[in-house]
């Protein structure tokens, strides 16, 4: 027997393709046995959603130059930025975001996110999970709740995790919580501008695929003490990971992250920038049946010169979102995907013009904005508002438990369901009326009734 | 004599100076000589056992042994030195021989040379490095949320459980400080053991005092067992001082949540049904540590030899080692017994069980069976296959490759440097960790069961070591690579270091043919298959498990 076919003979003997399908996280220790699972959570008829695309605004994106502008508080407050008129009557964004501007109809803007918190990390932690920190739990964010009701449990049957991040993991803090290391992201690494986009360990750039098949072959040759423990547990559980991973590396599963497929036009249309292209892709994972996947996009953590920083990379992000959203909606997407914009804080509407922040703005929990498109948000509304200055909620506070509760309402996910807790904790989808997170109603002003 | 297969580096252990000409003229005929050696080894069939059958060499033998006997049921032959050399460092230190160590140790011809490596390496500083790694995620020793010690606390808690390993302290005095200790978080660190409890009412601390030193699921007890249990922890303490992040714990006699302790005698009730009236003027936690760090209590010195077994055999003689109950028995109740007995016999010297198992041929069984079943693995037929912690793998791949990883915490730690050089079994906190670890499966520290550590393979593992840049830089940056691929050396001399470097020993006249053949493809350059054979080897099932 040479030692190839030794190795052939421990191949599961489900079709190679399901095998990959039911077995392939490269997200966290998915153990192979856990996932043949049945479908614990089944998804109702009337979800209006079926994913999300997050894009992230890592630093916390300054809400007076974007989409709260405040062209009436004077020079102290909005810089040398104007406000422009969108598509929608009366409602004005910043005048750096001109295509999202002619697409106001597709999305509302959240003027009254607020949590009061000026940490990055405990107020990424505050919008990302609806919870206040300080208990003795870590909950899983949006992302590793809906991988939970809406990934394998649930029938996605994909060859790519349920719960995707572009390119790099958030980092900030631990995104499944005490769901554990199955329901955490998939961070793809690698940058989707760049030919190839090099997802990390599918996409090996300068290695071609006859070098990949003959590293295998020899590394199959001198595997010795495989071939001398056919039968053991262990060994044939290293062969199906073996076998997937090869699935993703040499087969069609990661066909997905390979822009080469799409036309130059429309990469153009996006931006060739690593944010645009990223919009891209998140496009083609939601067509394929990805729930949940965050465009992590840094960058907003404006201290020092905000203005520069947004007459620079305020064009980029415009052209990448507005596109993702034009682009979702030809193709009949965005009924059924919730894009959500937003960070985790906004900044100091007082502009700070001396030294050494030379027009810098600090952290701004008291008040933020969010925008949601899609999924059954109806499009074209402003809810709340901030003051005159931007400096504090003028009216109909929008706490971020009530953002995430009005996400899984459309996705179809129970708020009152119970999530498994490893200490048998009883633990809630959504914060009860006795942990005493501040709420404020889910925004039905802009969801279906 | 001068051999080395690696360049001396941080990693490198012990070095040996070299003499670079006379390495250079010897060295084909060192390496022929080796092979020949290595070859001999192996000549009775696998380069993994030694071609003898097992004979007892003392008590554990004698009763895993009859125990097998009685369930005809065969045990594996005696393991290969170079299979013995690779899993006793593994083991035993959580580290990869070095080339030069593995050389050594197969050259040596003194028939104790298993025992006296045993020796060594128990007064090894990578020794208590790897078990207080082990006993970090059993105490939840980590910085930040959901444990919140605190950095300096966390590091200070660490500090304390290497050096009692070190040191060898009893397990019952091990035991006792961190159930007695009172003071300062930073200033006397056992006390973070109560810090380090999730759930700081009477009652969770009862379940993690049992969970850690009774290896029982106290949740899972009728609900007066526990009540029983908690009044003795009703009395821990916690306040703050006017330093940052600094915590006093203190026997509280008057502050409590089941009565004051200064008013009408108490009764407390230990887990095996007797009782104890408390008096105001003893800690309560001084007369439960009376009570469990004994010979006579059923659990304490049972549960320790049981976590021993299972960490250096793979499973527990009861298993799992930290689900005691009545319904779960020993697969081997004669065995348990003689090691318990032994242990608390010794003084609860934990090195003296660890040289006792060591030097069993129980442990120094192959990993290839000779009886397959589920009884075969529970009375400990062979030596069973496990996936390096995500620490030692790292650890060694870096060792090979003169490779660093980084590290981050999920807050910025202004008490904690980390150097370039940093070994990951080594690092104390949990909170401080690396993309690596967490797809590796390091555990959380959250809840000190010791199933929160992942050792199942998965796709993403895979794809991490087959086909990640990490990986491809780090064979491509190595000095191993450099070193290995200097003119003088023949794809011969590559194929043995790289065997004796990565899998600790040297390659079959089968394994060097197909090796060999590789270097001599067409389009091949030494470089190439000089990366590309590292690569495989490191993927290898040897590489990758404990075996």
């Amino acid at each position: 027997m040479t030692p190839c076919s030794a190795l052939e003979k421990l191949r599961p003997r489900i079709s190679r393709r399901e095998a990959v399908r039911r077995m392939l996280l490269a997200a966290g220790g998915l153990a192979l046995s856990e996932h043949l699972s049945f479908h614990a959570y089944a998804v109702p008829a009337n979800a209006r959603a079926k994913a999300v695309i997050q894009i992230w605004m890592w630093g916390g994106p300054s809400h007076l130059d974007t989409f709260d502008p405040k062209p009436d508080a004077g020079q102290e407050y909005t810089g040398s930025l104007k406000a422009i008129e969108t598509i929608v009557p009366g409602t004005r964004i910043v005048e750096l975001l001109p295509l999202t501007a002619k697409l106001a109809d597709k999305y509302s803007i959240i003027r009254s996110m607020t949590h009061g918190n000026n940490g990055h990390e405990t107020a990424s932690y505050i919008v990302q999970t609806g919870r206040q920190p300080g208990g003795r739990v870590v909950y899983p964010c949006a992302g590793a709740v809906t991988s939970l009701f809406r990934g394998y449990d649930a029938g996605y049957k994909g060859l790519i995790p349920p719960y995707v991040v572009l390119t790099e993991p958030q980092g900030r803090f631990d995104e499944a919580g005490f769901l554990g290391s199955r329901f955490r992201p998939f961070a793809t690494g690698g940058n989707p501008a760049q030919t190839p986009f090099a997802v990390e360990g599918v996409v090996a750039p300068g290695i071609t695929t006859q070098h990949q098949h003959e590293r295998r072959e020899l590394l199959h040759q001198l595997d010795t003490l495989a071939q001398d423990l056919p039968a053991d547990p262990q060994i044939v559980a290293a062969t199906q990971a073996e076998n997937m991973a090869y699935d993703m590396i040499l087969g069609d599963g990661a066909k997905v992250f390979d822009l080469s497929e799409e036309k130059p036009e429309v990469r153009d249309r996006y931006g060739r920038t690593k944010f645009g292209q990223s919009c891209l892709v998140a496009r083609r994972l939601i067509e394929r049946g990805i729930p949940y996947v965050t465009i992590n996009y840094p960058g907003w953590d404006t201290h020092k010169e905000n203005f520069q920083v947004m007459r620079r990379q305020l064009p980029e992000m415009d052209k990448g979102y507005a596109t993702l959203l034009q682009d979702l909606s030809e193709r009949g997407l965005l009924d059924s995907t919730i894009v959500w914009w937003g960070g985790e804080f906004g900044r100091t509407p007082k502009v700070m013009w001396e030294a050494p922040w030379n027009g810098g703005r600090n952290h701004w929990g008291k008040v933020f904005s969010a925008v949601v498109a899609g999924g059954g948000f109806k499009g074209g509304q402003v809810v709340g508002a901030s003051d005159a200055r931007g400096e504090e909620v003028k009216d109909r506070p929008v706490y971020p438990a009530d953002l995430i509760g009005s996400i899984y309402t459309l996705l179809g996910i129970d708020g009152t369901a119970k999530l498994p807790n490893p200490e048998g904790l009883d633990t809630r989808v959504l914060p009860t009326a006795d942990e005493g997170v501040k709420m404020a109603g889910q925004l039905k002003e802009i969801m279906p009734s | 004599m001068s051999f080395t297969c690696f360049p001396p580096g941080k990693h490198a252990g012990p070095s040996v100076p070299a003499t670079a000409g006379l390495r250079s003229r010897l060295l084909p005929v060192v390496v022929g000589l080796l092979v020949m050696l290595g070859f001999a080894a192996c000549a009775a069939g696998t380069p993994y056992e030694a071609g003898v059958a097992p004979a007892p060499v003392g008590e554990i033998d004698r009763l895993v042994f009859a125990r097998l006997a009685e369930q005809n049921l065969t045990p594996a032959e005696v393991c290969s030195d170079a299979v013995f050399v690779r899993r006793v460092y593994l083991d035993v230190i959580g580290t990869l021989p070095t080339a030069i160590e593995t050389r050594d140790f197969l050259q040596d011809r003194n028939p104790n040379k298993r025992r006296l490596l045993v020796d060594r390496l128990l007064e090894r500083d990578e020794f208590a490095d790897y078990w207080a790694m082990k006993w970090s995620d059993l105490l939840r020793i980590k910085a930040e949320f959901p444990v919140n010690l605190w950095p300096n606390a966390a590091q200070a808690y660490h500090r304390w459980v290497h050096d009692a390993l070190r040191s060898n302290m009893p397990y019952s005095q091990f035991a006792r400080d961190l159930l007695t200790a009172s003071g300062s978080n930073f200033e006397n660190p056992p006390v973070n053991f109560y810090r380090a409890t999730q759930n700081k009412t009477p009652a969770g601390i009862a379940q993690t005092v049992a969970l850690t030193f009774m290896g029982m699921r106290a949740e899972n007890w009728p609900s007066n067992r526990l009540a029983g249990m908690s009044v003795f922890f009703a009395n821990v303490g916690f306040k703050a001082t006017g330093e940052w992040k600094e915590e006093i714990v203190y026997f509280a006699p008057a502050s409590t949540n089941v009565g004051a302790l200064n008013g009408e005698p108490r009764t407390a009730t230990f887990p095996d049904g007797t009782t104890v009236q408390l008096s105001p003027d003893r800690d309560p936690r001084a007369v439960f540590a009376d009570w469990l760090v004994t010979a006579r209590n059923p659990w304490f010195a049972q549960n320790y030899v049981n976590r021993v077994w299972s960490w250096l055999l793979g499973r527990g003689i009861i298993q799992e080692p930290d689900d005691v109950r009545p319904d779960n028995p020993p697969s081997n109740p004669k065995l348990l017994a003689y090691l318990e007995q032994e242990f608390a016999a010794s003084g609860f010297n934990v090195k003296a069980l660890f040289r006792q198992i060591l030097n069993s041929q129980t442990y120094q069984l192959a990993a290839i069976p000779r009886s397959r079943s589920p009884a075969a693995a529970a009375n400990f037929a062979g030596y069973p296959l496990r996936r390096l912690e995500a620490e030692v793998l790292i650890d060694a791949l870096d060792q090979l490759t003169g490779g660093t990883e980084s590290y981050t915490s999920e807050i910025p730690e202004p008490f904690t440097f980390i150097p370039d050089n940093q070994r990951s079994i080594a690092l104390p906190d949990g909170s401080v960790s690396s993309p690596f670890l967490e797809m590796f499966g390091r555990s959380p520290r959250d809840t000190g069961r010791e199933g929160e550590r992942n050792n199942r393979i998965t796709a993403s593992q895979k794809l991490w070591l087959l086909n990640s840049s990490q990986m491809q830089q780090k064979l491509e940056n190595s000095r191993m690579v450099k070193f290995q691929t200097q003119p003088d050396k023949t794809p011969a001399d590559i194929v043995a270091n790289l065997y004796l470097g990565i899998l600790s020993r040297f390659p079959t006249p089968q394994e060097a043919d197909l090796a060999k053949a590789y270097f001599a493809k067409g389009d091949m350059s030494r470089h190439r298959a000089t990366v590309d054979l590292a690569w495989a080897l490191m993927n290898t099932t040897e590489f990758l498990y404990h075996h």
